[in-house]
Order: C-alpha cells, then sequence, then structure tokens
C-alpha cells in the first residue's frame, strides 16, 4: 500500500492525476436533485466508447472498395467469428446514440440547460450533434448497400443546389460525375479518422466547459449561490463520485439491457435501424421505389420536402433544413424567460414545448412516408410550427406567467 | 531607447508579418489538398461515348444503359404516346424546352433528334436530388398515377413527374426538365451516347 502512495505522489509531481480526478469526479460537486432525465449525458459518453471499439474492430475486416465493400459486410456477418455481433452492435449503437443525444437535448429545453452561464456548453453539444450526423451520414454509405449509395446522392445533391457554384461542389465532394469507388474512400477516411477526433475533442471541450461552470438541475436554480461558509461547497451539491457514478451504472445496466435486447432480437428493429434495401447491394442504375434516410434524420428531411421549389431551384428547401437543424444553436438567445426549469415557467412556455415536440415527431413520422398532396400539407404545417417554436421564442417567453424560482432545489 | 523597453510598433510589424507569410504558406499547402477531391484521371476517363442499339427496343419499351456511371434511358415511344406529349403543355414547368437541359437539336417537345423523333435519349437521374425515376410509361389510371397520366416518369424520393420527354410537371420538386445527353446516329439502328460531333 505504501508503494503505491509513493508511486502515486510521484505520478503527481509530474502529472495533475489526482488534481483531475478530484476536479471532475471526487470534488466536482453536481446539484443533488438529478433526476431521470440526468442518465443521458452519462449514457452518451458510453455509447461512443461502444462505437469507437466496435468500429475499430469493424476495419479490420472491413473493404473500402466500391467491388469488396458489399460482400465484405457480408463477410463480416457470416464468416468473421462473432462478427455478426460486432457489426450489430456497431449498427445499434448509431441508432441508440440518437436516441440518448435526442433525450439528453430534450433535457436542456426542460430545464433551461442551455440558458446563462452554459451557452458555450450548449454550442459545444450542438457541435457534436452536428459531427455526429455526418458520422451518421458517411458510416451509412459504406455497406455499399442501395439504401446507403441512394441516400448519399441525395443528401451530396443538396449541395448542388447551392446557387452558381452547387454542381461543382457536389463533383468535388463526390470526386466523380456520380457516387462512386472515390466517395466510398473518402467517406471511410472521415469516417473512421477525421470526425471521430473532432468528436472526442468536442466531447472534452463539452465536459470542460459544464465543469468550468457546474451542471444545471431540474429545478434550474443554480447552486453555486448558497455554498457553506467554511467549506465554500454548494449546500445542495454532492460529489459526483460516487453519488453520481453509482447512479449512473444503474442508468447502465437498464440501458445495456435495451441495447442487447435489440441487438439479439430485433437488430434492423423492423427496418427503422437498418432498412430493408441495405441488404440489396448498390445498383447506381436503378434507384429503389422508396428511399427515406434513417429515422434520426427523417424530421429534417420532412422539412426539406416540405419547400416547393422556388425561382427554378430548391435551394429554399435545403435552406430550410439547414435553419432547422442550426436554429437551435441560438436557443440561449431566444429564451427570453425570467425562470430556466419548466417546473416555474408559465402555460404558454409548456403549450409551445408541447407543439415542438408533436412537430418534431411528426416530421420523423412524415420524414419515412412516401410523398402524397395530403402528407405534403401536413409536412409543411409542422414544419412552421418547429420554426414558430424557435423564432416566437423572444416573445412568448417574455409574457408567459411565470412562478417564482424556489431559492435552493427542491429535492 | 532604453534596452528594457519593447518596440510595440516592431513587434506588431513582426506579428503581422509572420501571420501573413504564415497564412500565405497555409493556404497554399491546403490546395493540393483540397484539389485531391477532384476527379481523378481514371474517372475523368470512364466518361467515354457508349453505343446503343436502338433495333432490339420494342415500341412502347425503355432500355436502361450506363454512361459515366449515370442511367441513360433509351425509350422507343410509340405513335399514340408520341400524339399524348403535346397535349399537356400547361401542365408543364418548361413546355418549350428554354432552360438548356438538351443540346440545340433536341430543342422540341419531343427532345430527340429528328430522323428518329420517337426514340427519346435521356439522362434519367431525376434534377431534384439526383434519384433514378421510375418508369411509367402507360397512359391512364393502370400505372397508379390517376386517370389523366399520359405516361412519363415518377421519382420515388421526392414525387417530382416527368412526361415521356422528361419534361417536369410543374409543382414537382424538381425545378426543371431531365438532362438530354449529347448523342448522334451511328448508323440507323445504333446511338453514340455522350458524342454528337459531326464527321467520321
Amino acid at each position: 500500500m505504501n508503494s503505491l502512495t509513493n508511486l502515486l505522489g510521484w505520478v503527481d509531481a509530474r502529472f495533475p492525476l489526482t488534481k483531475l480526478w478530484k476536479e471532475h469526479l471526487s470534488e466536482y460537486y453536481a446539484p443533488k436533485n438529478f433526476n431521470f432525465w440526468y442518465f443521458f449525458g452519462s449514457l452518451a459518453l458510453l455509447v461512443l466508447v461502444i462505437q469507437i471499439v466496435s468500429g475499430i474492430f469493424l476495419t479490420m475486416h472491413y473493404k473500402p472498395d466500391a467491388a469488396l465493400a458489399f460482400y465484405s459486410v457480408e463477410y463480416i456477418m457470416r464468416d468473421v467469428p462473432w462478427g455478426w455481433l460486432i457489426r450489430y452492435i456497431h449498427s445499434t449503437g448509431a441508432s441508440m446514440f440518437f436516441v440518448v443525444v435526442y433525450l439528453h437535448m430534450f433535457r436542456g429545453l426542460m430545464y433551461g440547460s442551455y440558458r446563462k452561464p452554459r451557452e458555450l456548453i450548449w454550442i459545444f453539444g450542438m457541435c457534436i450533434y452536428l459531427a455526429l450526423m455526418a458520422e451518421a451520414f458517411m458510416g451509412y454509405l459504406l455497406p455499399w448497400g442501395q439504401m446507403s449509395y441512394w441516400g448519399a446522392q441525395v443528401i451530396v445533391n443538396l449541395f448542388s443546389a447551392v446557387p452558381f457554384v452547387g454542381a461543382d461542389l457536389s463533383l468535388w465532394i463526390r470526386g466523380d460525375y456520380v457516387i462512386s469507388d472515390a466517395t466510398l474512400n473518402r467517406f471511410f477516411a472521415f469516417h473512421v479518422a477525421a470526425i471521430p477526433l473532432v468528436l472526442v475533442g468536442l466531447v472534452v471541450a463539452h465536459i470542460i466547459a459544464l465543469h468550468e461552470v457546474g451542471s444545471n438541475n431540474p429545478d434550474g436554480v443554480e447552486i453555486k449561490k448558497n455554498k457553506d461558509p467554511v467549506t465554500h461547497i454548494p449546500l445542495d451539491g454532492i460529489p459526483f463520485h460516487p453519488y453520481y457514478t453509482v447512479k449512473d451504472i444503474v442508468g447502465v445496466v437498464v440501458f445495456l439491457m435495451v441495447f442487447s435486447a435489440i441487438v439479439f432480437f430485433a437488430p434492423d428493429l423492423g427496418g427503422y435501424f437498418i432498412e430493408d434495401n441495405n441488404f440489396f447491394p448498390a445498383d447506381p442504375l436503378k434507384t429503389p421505389p422508396h428511399i427515406a434516410p434513417v429515422w434520426y434524420f427523417t424530421p429534417f428531411y420532412a422539412v426539406l420536402r416540405a419547400v416547393p421549389p422556388m425561382f427554378g431551384s430548391q435551394f429554399p428547401g435545403v435552406i430550410a433544413m439547414g435553419v432547422a437543424v442550426m436554429i437551435i444553436c441560438f436557443l440561449p438567445w431566444l429564451d427570453r424567460s425570467p425562470v430556466k426549469s419548466i417546473r416555474y415557467r408559465g402555460p404558454i412556455y409548456k403549450t409551445a414545448l408541447a407543439l415542438f415536440v408533436v412537430s418534431f415527431l411528426g416530421l420523423g413520422w412524415l420524414g419515412m412516408l412516401p410523398v402524397t398532396p395530403l402528407y405534403t400539407v401536413l409536412s409543411q404545417i409542422l414544419t412552421t410550427v418547429y420554426l414558430g417554436f424557435f423564432l416566437l421564442m423572444p416573445w412568448y417567453t417574455k409574457i408567459d406567467k411565470c412562478k417564482p424560482e424556489p431559492e435552493r432545489v427542491t429535492g | 531607447m532604453s534596452q528594457n523597453e519593447v518596440d510595440r510598433s516592431k513587434r506588431r510589424f513582426l506579428i503581422a508579418a509572420t501571420t501573413a507569410v504564415g497564412g500565405v504558406a497555409a493556404a497554399g499547402v491546403a490546395v493540393p489538398f483540397l484539389a485531391s477531391w477532384l476527379p481523378s484521371q481514371r474517372a475523368k476517363a470512364a466518361g467515354a461515348p457508349v453505343e446503343v442499339d436502338i433495333s432490339k427496343i420494342e415500341p412502347g419499351m425503355i432500355v436502361n444503359v450506363g454512361w459515366r456511371g449515370k442511367p441513360v434511358w433509351v425509350v422507343n415511344r410509340t405513335k399514340e404516346m408520341m400524339d399524348l406529349l403535346v397535349k399537356h403543355d400547361g401542365k408543364l414547368s418548361d413546355p418549350k424546352c428554354e432552360v438548356p437541359q438538351q443540346p440545340e437539336y433536341c430543342k422540341n417537345a419531343a427532345r430527340s433528334r429528328k430522323e428518329h423523333a420517337n426514340i427519346l435519349v435521356a439522362v434519367g437521374i431525376c434534377t431534384h436530388l439526383g434519384c433514378s425515376p421510375s418508369e411509367k410509361l402507360k397512359a391512364g389510371a393502370e400505372g397508379g398515377m390517376g386517370d389523366d397520366w399520359h405516361g412519363g416518369f415518377f421519382c420515388p424520393c421526392h414525387g417530382s413527374r416527368f412526361d415521356l420527354s422528361g419534361r417536369v410537371f410543374a409543382g414537382s420538386p424538381a425545378p426543371i426538365n431531365l438532362e438530354i445527353p449529347p448523342y448522334k446516329y451511328l448508323s440507323d439502328s445504333r446511338i453514340l451516347v455522350g458524342d454528337d460531333s459531326k464527321g467520321a
């Protein structure tokens, strides 16, 4: 034991190991009133690790070559020992990443976690979300199935809608006149090297910023306002370790039960996690009769389809889709409410948030369906509601009748 | 000036000069990396013209050939199909083909060369977001496109509709007509897609 202590002392004199442990775990004071919604941050970190580990093992068997890619995935599924498990962990992980990230973001919406002084945490979080979308999109091309191919074709062609430079821009992204071997190779490079590096860096920035200002909580009050006069520890704070590490382990266990159930019993989840058409090899001459992106992109895809072409250009739809994603970044400045948490907000915000949830889920559902005139009108209505939630926020949050926030957290 | 004083203007100049030179160097180094994304010589070479034998295409039928990795349709339109082409100008976005989506010699309602006006050659890529539209060649309700359908193409991705000349119907997400590639007749039964140069 003594020699271990000596070793730690030796390390601490050269690297701030104990200091880091204390700052981020044993003496990081988090509010004591975290609830169910606070599981999803640590779960997102868990899924990131699952994806990195399973992804590394997949690259050991996968071939990023248009002639070989599809069959190398089949080879992983059939011939590589336990290859099917590793691949299904990775494909399930992709969808579950978005499940936990969407719930994590919704938590932020409910409790005003993006408000001052946590604006940068929110911005870093949005950057993580964007990187995750790029990572998922590029990863979906790699199995080189029909959906991989045509999904990439549609998304890359979004860039060709940019006025003047569009055609050259999409040619530059593809590296060929259509999605081809060149595209597959560069998407592979981004998917396995470039974006994961960026993603990990952003996660570190997200956590450093969080630990600098401290976590928000379901009451939306700052626990740092009430500190013990002697120890300067927030009165409503408890050390992250062991209290929240133990709490999060419970979340991890339940999450892994759900995760395993999907991996073992419904890895394609009825076509939602892996689309049926992706079991056919990519055919550049034949578009499948119905293509839709994977479920986590469908809300924005529905926005894209809702906007008709204007002035002989489809650019307005592309802009609308971009706005629908990027507008979330501006929440910290759109929200003018005197309180942070939904618990003390008035009826207007509660209604607005409910409408927002309906519009997001509704758009997600419509984005999976084929186009019909009725669905187009529905998409247009829900797009208006979605954008209205953000664009009208500066007004309706100001006039809303809020309850007074408590001085301390309510447990 | 004493030894300990800082010459601020000189420091500013040096910072600006270092930033400028470093910035130019960084931009210069970025060029080859960014340019490496452009189509390679091999990809460009693969864009060679392709020959199609049209004598094997029955009236009312379509064949799908690959050119530059894109689907190119060759449709042998029947007399009835040709007659219907001029009956829906009012519903089209660009019935007169004003947008240069075709070679000059195809700027007509049939969007084809005069010697075989019934043969349509079109790039089967939707001008919206690049899906390949499905063939709905048969007129009338049986194709599932409604009673007033005159035959054409339907893009499954976003619902764009085109007539049998590849002209887009107004109200579709696709902004312009399908592209007609350059092509020429080598003989009565053979087409060369991707090349319309005269002579040899």
